[in-house]
């Protein structure tokens, strides 16, 4: 993060900031009714951004995912990788419920993500606090100011110059402020795909999320592109937890902190990287990794 | 080294959404729904005055009498019934052979400023209102001729059904199986024969399928004919003569000051109705289930 | 695809096979160009054939034709003003009548109803596209006219008399009861369309959106909106429909040569009045008056339908290119 003078700056014109302590942050309390105060106080200690227990998830009757168990420490990147069709995407679309917009899914088990229990949250609330980021950029088709924007309005945002703050510091922190500055009212759409796919990820940093799920986010995204994109995952872990699908070995090896393998729906293996990579303890992950299959 | 970053602006506000988006939510929710509901609602009340006031005429008199005349009771539409098939099966000669061809084209040679023109023009051809089909039938046939005739009518419902078949038999072309052709062309046949012997044939069941959707349609066109066939009171199945057709007979009968007329227009209407929404609903059905 | 095929075959390949073959298919493709050219033939012969009929109308009256109301076959005066007037009145009720309802019913089908629900539902609509417009005629008639005349219109002139635009005698028959048939006849396009864009446009921007923590509803205007465009080449669509429909307005218009202000008069529109007076024109003079109707009626669909084709197209086409630009 080194273009930080623009956003240090906007410090005067804000309130003091919170002293949460940065795990602290990512348990607020259960989805209460009643209106909960800005600053409130952490309730319950939340070891893990997330936590699955033997979680299970159906399409019909055909089982995608069987009795997933692991936790994703906070402030770290997980790569979740395995061959196409193993189950990963669905995974990553559970802890934020995206599949609940496909008919026919059924799950069991636990999964806790940010503090929230996922099958009895408040799905919207859920989904403001764990961003996503697709596989292909999906900028809104409005103005490059207007996407970042979009989720601030919807918490009821309207004051002109609050969003102009929270739009360059989501762009800032996305690495694309200084490539967009001059521009902001053009169209999103005229951004190359790189841009655009950090201008997804300044979107999604706007609403403050605690957790942020990437869903092979640099697979559409040529070679320069993904090294952006990466070094940007790098450098949020600091103050997100993340968790990444990808199928590229190499790139999960490059950016992520701990690594879990799935197989036709099963978590074979998960562990720190590098011991994934060079020792797995399953022969399954072996052949894998190898390229013996996939 | 710096605190986490999102503490320089203000906390954004926890929990879920509040009272005011949900409403908002349920609102727009329950609106669209609504509106569903408003739009089947007088398609469902239609159907349902159709079954009702024409079942009571149905009968297997409507299909094999003629038309009694004003006064006695009884007689059918015999003649309209036989009429409407006459104009139907003729306009579906010309029709599926110029669409085909066409449709056949866009798929084989399709590409290039001339392609994209022709689907164009069949698309605004589609645009057409029916009516304005019927005046040039009439001055292309009718006044060559010399007077209303079958072939008029059967000419105007084949350019109404034109742009369904164009735009049909190229979607369905298109479907047929790279693979198909290239092992027929890796065989050593030529272009032609692979489009005729292996092309056609592998498409031919959605042709057919999308051939009898847009007759069952053109079964129902009336505009058109009052201007080309006319109608007859007798029987004729003759190509050069004016030809009865069931939907102008019903307009016929509806418009009459004759309430056992009109209970015959309920009963051509069901018939109609039957003829052109159940072959519709079957071939709709058959194709979701091939595909 | 190669042309070149012939030469594959190389093994039993025989001479004179491949030179039949070289003449063959140019032929049978100069045969297939032939039907595709068809097309444009018919549209031109349909613009000739009411050109050359409309041609004794177009000389007698020239512009006037559009702006006098004066439509009197036995002084041989043929003004369209009247059917302008009626066409008008009845498509833009049923555009009003419909869009809101259909829009909604649109949105309903494409991204909130259960998936078997909606398979079900935008079947119905489509077979509902399917009921011919005679059909309708006869329910207008028979069962909306009587409603009208005994329900509607005695308690609209009772409430709301004070409008010009409800002031008159309940007849049942008229703009009215046209409107509301349109309206109902124009519904499945209009549904059936919206629901396509919808579904073209909408999936990645609703994902978006919705793990941004949006609800559904603040979902459908982020969608709504990059398918406006798209849903108003639906609406154009639908108006051109409207305006060209023939059979079912000229059962439940009351056919009368007169400009009514209320909504309770009768009337008629530019495709009623060629199917009501074509085959019984007293002169020569009547039928091309007719013939120039119809050379209207043509003229603004067409011109409608290219809008609307090519706002459908850019706005489908165009989100496949979004889509595709990384």
């Amino acid at each position: 993060m080194k273009p930080r003078a623009g956003w240090m700056s906007l410090a005067t014109q804000t309130r003091p900031p919170s002293v949460a302590p940065a795990r602290g942050e990512s348990a607020p309390p259960p989805p209460a009714p009643a209106a909960s105060a800005p600053g409130a106080p952490p309730v319950a200690e939340a070891p893990d951004a997330i936590s699955v227990r033997d979680f299970s998830l159906f399409y019909g009757a055909h089982p995608a995912l069987k009795h997933i168990g692991f936790d994703v420490p906070a402030h770290s990147v997980t790569a979740i990788i395995g061959p196409s069709g193993c189950g990963k995407s669905t995974l990553l679309r559970s802890f934020n419920r995206m599949n609940d917009l496909i008919a026919g899914v059924r799950t069991e088990g636990e999964v806790r993500v940010a503090g929230l229990d996922v099958r009895s949250a408040d799905v919207v609330e859920l989904r403001r606090r764990v961003g996503m980021v697709f596989q292909r950029p999906n900028p809104f088709p409005k103005s490059i100011f207007d996407n970042v924007a979009f989720g601030l309005r919807l918490l009821g945002i309207r004051d002109r110059a609050e969003l102009e703050a929270r739009v360059e510091q989501s762009l800032l922190r996305a690495a694309l402020w200084n490539e967009v500055r001059d521009r902001l009212n053009r169209s999103a759409l005229q951004l190359s795909g790189g841009q655009q796919q950090r201008l997804c990820i300044a979107r999604c940093l706007a609403v403050e999320p605690e957790v942020i799920l990437m869903d092979e986010p640099a697979s559409a995204l040529d070679p320069t592109a993904t090294a952006r994109i990466e070094e940007l995952v790098l450098d949020l872990k600091r103050a997100y937890t993340i968790v990444v699908v990808t199928h590229n070995m190499q790139q999960a090896a490059r950016i992520s902190d701990r690594t879990a393998f799935l197989l036709d729906g099963e978590l074979i293996e998960i562990d720190e990287t590098p011991r994934l990579f060079t020792s797995p303890s399953r022969k399954l992950t072996e052949d894998y990794i190898t390229g013996r299959f996939g | 080294m710096s605190p986490a970053p999102r503490d320089r602006l203000a906390a954004l506000p926890r929990g879920g959404p509040g009272l005011a988006r949900r409403a908002w939510n349920a609102l727009v929710l329950a609106g669209c729904g609504a509106g569903l509901a408003l739009v089947l609602l007088p398609m469902i009340m239609l159907v349902a005055h159709i079954v009702a006031r024409g079942l009571p005429g149905l009968s297997l008199a409507f299909f094999v009498s003629m038309p009694k005349p004003v006064g006695e009771p009884g007689g059918g539409m015999a003649n309209a019934i036989v009429g409407t098939m006459i104009l139907v099966g003729a306009c579906g000669l010309i029709a599926v052979r110029v669409g085909g061809g066409t449709g056949l084209y866009l798929a084989e040679y399709g590409r290039g400023p001339f392609a994209g023109a022709v689907r164009y023009a069949a698309e605004l051809l589609a645009g057409v209102p029916s009516i304005v089909v019927g005046v040039a039938a009439y001055g292309l046939v009718v006044l060559t001729i010399g007077h209303f005739s079958a072939i008029a009518g059967a000419i105007a419902l084949a350019i109404l059904m034109l742009p369904t078949i164009v735009r049909s038999t190229e979607e369905v072309v298109r479907l047929v199986p790279r693979s198909y052709r290239e092992a027929a062309l890796a065989l050593g046949a030529p272009r032609w024969r692979v489009v005729q012997s292996v092309v056609l044939p592998a498409a031919s069941a959605g042709i057919v399928t999308a051939s009898m959707l847009a007759l069952a349609r053109a079964a129902g066109e009336t505009a058109p004919l009052l201007l080309t066939a006319l109608g007859n009171r007798f029987w004729s199945v003759a190509l050069d003569q004016p030809i009865a057709s069931l939907p102008v007979m019903i307009f016929d009968y509806a418009r009459a000051p004759y309430s056992d007329w009109n209970q015959q227009a309920w009963t051509g209407a069901l018939v109609l109705l039957l003829l052109v929404t159940a072959v519709s609903a079957m071939l709709r059905l058959a194709v979701r289930r091939i595909g | 695809m190669t042309s070149s095929a012939p030469a594959i075959g190389r093994p039993l390949a025989r001479a004179d096979v491949r030179a039949r073959a070289g003449l063959a298919d140019p032929a049978y493709r100069a045969l297939l160009t032939l039907f595709a050219v068809g097309v444009f033939a018919v549209l031109a012969l349909i613009v000739w054939e009411c050109a050359r009929g409309a041609a004794p109308s177009l000389a007698a009256f020239g512009w006037r034709f559009l702006v006098s109301a004066d439509w009197d076959p036995v002084a041989e005066k043929f003004g369209a003003l009247p059917y302008l007037y009626g066409t008008l009145v009845t498509s833009a009720m049923a555009m009003l009548l419909a869009v809101p309802p259909c829009i909604g019913a649109a949105v309903f089908l494409a991204e909130l109803a259960p998936r078997g629900f909606g398979a079900v539902a935008s079947f119905l609509v489509e077979l509902l596209a399917s009921i011919t417009s005679i059909v309708f005629g006869v329910w207008g008639l028979f069962v909306l006219a009587p409603w009208l005349r005994v329900v509607i219109e005695p308690w609209l002139i009772a409430h709301l008399g004070f409008l010009p635009l409800f002031r008159g005698f309940p007849f049942g028959l008229g703009f009215l009861n046209a409107g509301i048939v349109l309206a109902i006849m124009i519904a499945p396009t209009i549904v059936s369309i919206s629901r396509e864009i919808l579904l073209a446009t909408s999936r990645t921007l609703r994902e978006a959106s919705l793990a941004l923590g949006a609800t559904r509803a603040e979902s459908l205007a982020v969608t709504l909106d990059a398918a406006r465009p798209g849903i108003l080449g639906a609406m154009i669509l639908a108006l051109g429909r409207a305006l060209g429909e023939t059979m079912a307005v000229t059962m439940v218009i009351g056919n009368t040569n007169r400009i009514s202000a209320s909504l309770l008069g009768s009337g008629a529109t530019m495709a009623s009045v060629i199917a009501n007076e074509f085959t019984e024109a007293t002169s020569k003079l009547h039928l091309a008056a007719l013939i120039e109707l119809a050379l209207v009626l043509f003229a603004v669909t067409v011109v409608l339908n290219a809008a609307a084709r090519l706002l459908v197209r850019w706005t489908t086409g165009g989100r496949r290119d979004v889509a595709g630009a990384a």
